[in-house]
């Protein structure tokens, strides 16, 4: 195989699974979304749906919806102008999605030298960097992409020819440049301190010790640069408090009040893979992305057989722990009361309110959902046992014998390690959506306009002048670059 | 160089073949029967008045220029705070000083104009 050749598949490869990465974590949040919803107001969350009895509380419901929508009549109303119309859902989309393909999501996996010639012709060992595309302008192009997502909210607008819309557009128009100058601010800062916008540089600098972490740059300047950052990234994503442009109160639904169907969803999609981006990129710049605190690649690499063995215990434990709830589920009210009914004589409270009687009925005739405790019990356990096998693999030291099930482990490590930092960075999307209410138009403009851009002009300053007193006296940060 | 953007073409393109074949999924599956009141403007339930493409107001305008002026002067930040620790760190005396009081006074111009822009109340929505 030619090295072009393999430069090619490569970037393929890493394309998908960039794209997979992604779209798999967004049924997710709009799972967590509803749930969340659910748990912070108080009221049922989605439990209905279920495939054999298994709900996996609520995560189905979103399987539905995507037949749902699948199947849903795509209206083209006929006063739109078609081709913006049609054009901006898919820009919406893919300007999500292709904004992570510069995020890394760890460090490299080196394939060696034996194994590399043998399969994919190289001489000598490959080492394949684990980031779509490594370019020198890596944040640049972070900020240049989100600034397209403004062309799919406007072009649906105002190609609507609805008022609704064209209000939704131009707000949200208006919205997204005005925090995109605060986020551009914001991270002038972080470019001062890490002398380099290539983010799998900065990953490096954060790779050295905890202290190189975004957030704890230069205090404050790392910690007001990210708070700048994340309240932008709110408004760049278009979610509550700063969810004007869909404001669904007043404007039905805003921008995408034409759209139906599939094309709905893209919008929909578009706004959770934005989180997912906007959540990865503040890891990365500010979080220490894929790295594992106090421990870097380097560290995991050379003791790989107690990282396993870590590894086994913890997870071993937690999954013992959710197995075990969900064997206590078996005694769950739900099911006793379902007992209760099913004995020789109704329960009392049966006959008491037709609705609840019908309920009881109802979950009488499905009895599939009793056996939900029995295959989460089930599952969580054999995920404990293959947690306890780990310690085993550790403790006869066969990992670090193998040089590439060595990177391999490395690298699930490190991702997972990303993906919690991604999660909770998303979560904290949800939370603040479910907690607080939406501004009004003013508040929002006075908020990015007169408060968070001068205070990431005095942030720039405060940076310069740390680095300028630093060069002069610690010289903590001369050894970064 | 131009190498290493090579992946990012291909991240487009299966972007936009992944969000095209989303909305042909809809096109082949869902029924397709149009109707005059669902092709119909979704507004309040009575019939539209007046085109929806009117003019609208001239604070989004302005909300555009500043935009661009205050952008274009954060892009000119940009190349100044990658090098800047090169500067700061390097053995030549006084290089740091140099720089930091160039932007200084062009941060303090930035200033000035977000301040003049905000007592000519152009940041004001009445």
């Amino acid at each position: 195989m030619s090295e072009t050749m393999l430069t090619v598949i490569l970037a393929l490869v890493k394309c998908v699974f960039s794209l997979a990465f992604v779209m798999q974590i967004v049924p997710l949040l709009i799972w967590a979304e509803r749930k969340g919803a659910a748990y912070i107001q108080d009221r049922p969350g989605p439990n209905r749906a279920h495939i054999l009895g298994v709900r996996a509380g609520g995560l189905i419901h979103t399987l539905p919806d995507v037949f749902k929508l699948i199947t849903k009549e795509d209206v083209v109303p006929s006063h739109v102008f078609r081709p913006l119309w049609a054009l901006a859902p898919i820009i919406s989309m893919s300007v999500a999605l292709v904004t992570f393909s510069v995020v890394p999501w760890g460090d490299q996996i080196l394939i060696p030298a034996e194994i590399a010639e043998k399969y994919l012709g190289t001489t000598g060992p490959l080492a394949v960097n684990l980031q779509v595309a490594d370019i020198d302008g890596g944040l640049l192009y972070v900020l240049a992409m989100t600034s397209l997502g403004v062309y799919g909210i406007m072009l649906a607008g105002w190609s609507s020819n609805n008022k609704f819309s064209l209000i939704g557009g131009l707000r949200s128009a208006a919205q997204m440049v005005s925090y995109e100058l605060a986020m551009g601010m914001g991270v002038v800062a972080m470019f001062m301190t890490y002398g380099t916008t290539r983010l799998d540089t900065i990953m490096q600098i954060q790779s050295e010790s905890i202290l190189n972490w975004g957030v704890l740059l230069s205090p404050p300047v790392g910690l007001v640069a990210f708070i700048l950052f994340w309240v932008s990234a709110f408004a760049e994503c278009n979610r509550n408090p700063f969810d004007l442009p869909e404001g669904e109160a007043e404007l039905v639904a805003g921008y995408h009040t034409e759209y139906s169907s599939l094309r709905f969803a893209l919008f929909f999609m578009a706004e959770y893979a934005n989180m997912v981006v906007a959540s990865s990129v503040t890891a990365t710049l500010f979080f220490g992305g894929y790295n594992i605190p106090f421990v870097n690649g380097a560290m995991l690499r050379e003791h790989i057989d107690l990282v396993l063995i870590a590894i086994g215990v913890g997870g071993g434990v937690f999954f013992l722990f959710a197995a075990s709830i969900a064997f206590g589920r078996r005694k769950d009210p739900f099911y006793a009361a379902m007992e209760a009914f099913k004995g020789p004589r109704p329960n009392k409270l049966a006959p008491v309110g037709g609705l609840n009687g019908l309920l009881y009925r109802a979950l009488h005739d499905d009895t599939l959902r009793q056996h939900e405790w029995k295959i989460f019990t089930a599952i969580w356990a054999g995920a404990a046992a293959a947690h306890f096998g780990l310690i085993g693999l550790g403790a006869m030291n066969i990992a670090s014998g193998m040089p590439l099930l060595t990177e391999i482990i490395v690298f699930v490590t490190q991702l997972n390690a990303f993906v919690v930092k991604v999660l909770f960075g998303c979560w904290m999307f949800i939370w603040v959506r479910w907690t607080l209410p939406r501004f009004r138009y003013d508040q929002l403009m006075d908020l990015g306009w007169k408060y968070m851009l001068p205070i990431g002009l005095v942030n720039i300053l405060l940076a310069a002048v740390w680095l300028l007193i630093d060069a002069n006296t610690m010289r903590l940060y001369a050894a970064i670059p | 160089m131009g190498v290493a953007y090579l992946p990012i073409l291909f991240a487009v393109l299966i972007a936009v073949v992944f969000s095209l074949a989303f909305v042909g999924l809809s096109k082949y599956f869902g029924p397709h029967r149009p109707t005059a009141s669902k092709e119909a403007v979704y507004e309040c339930g009575v019939a539209p008045v007046g085109a929806a493409n009117q003019r609208f107001s001239v604070k989004f305008y302005l909300t555009a220029v500043l935009f661009i002026l205050f952008d274009l002067e954060a892009v000119f930040l940009y190349p100044w705070a990658v090098v800047f620790r090169d500067y700061v760190y390097s053995s030549v005396s006084g290089a740091g000083i140099y720089i930091f009081t160039e932007m200084f006074f062009f941060l303090g111009v930035l200033f000035l104009g977000w301040y003049y822009v905000l007592k000519r109340g152009a940041l004001d929505w009445d």
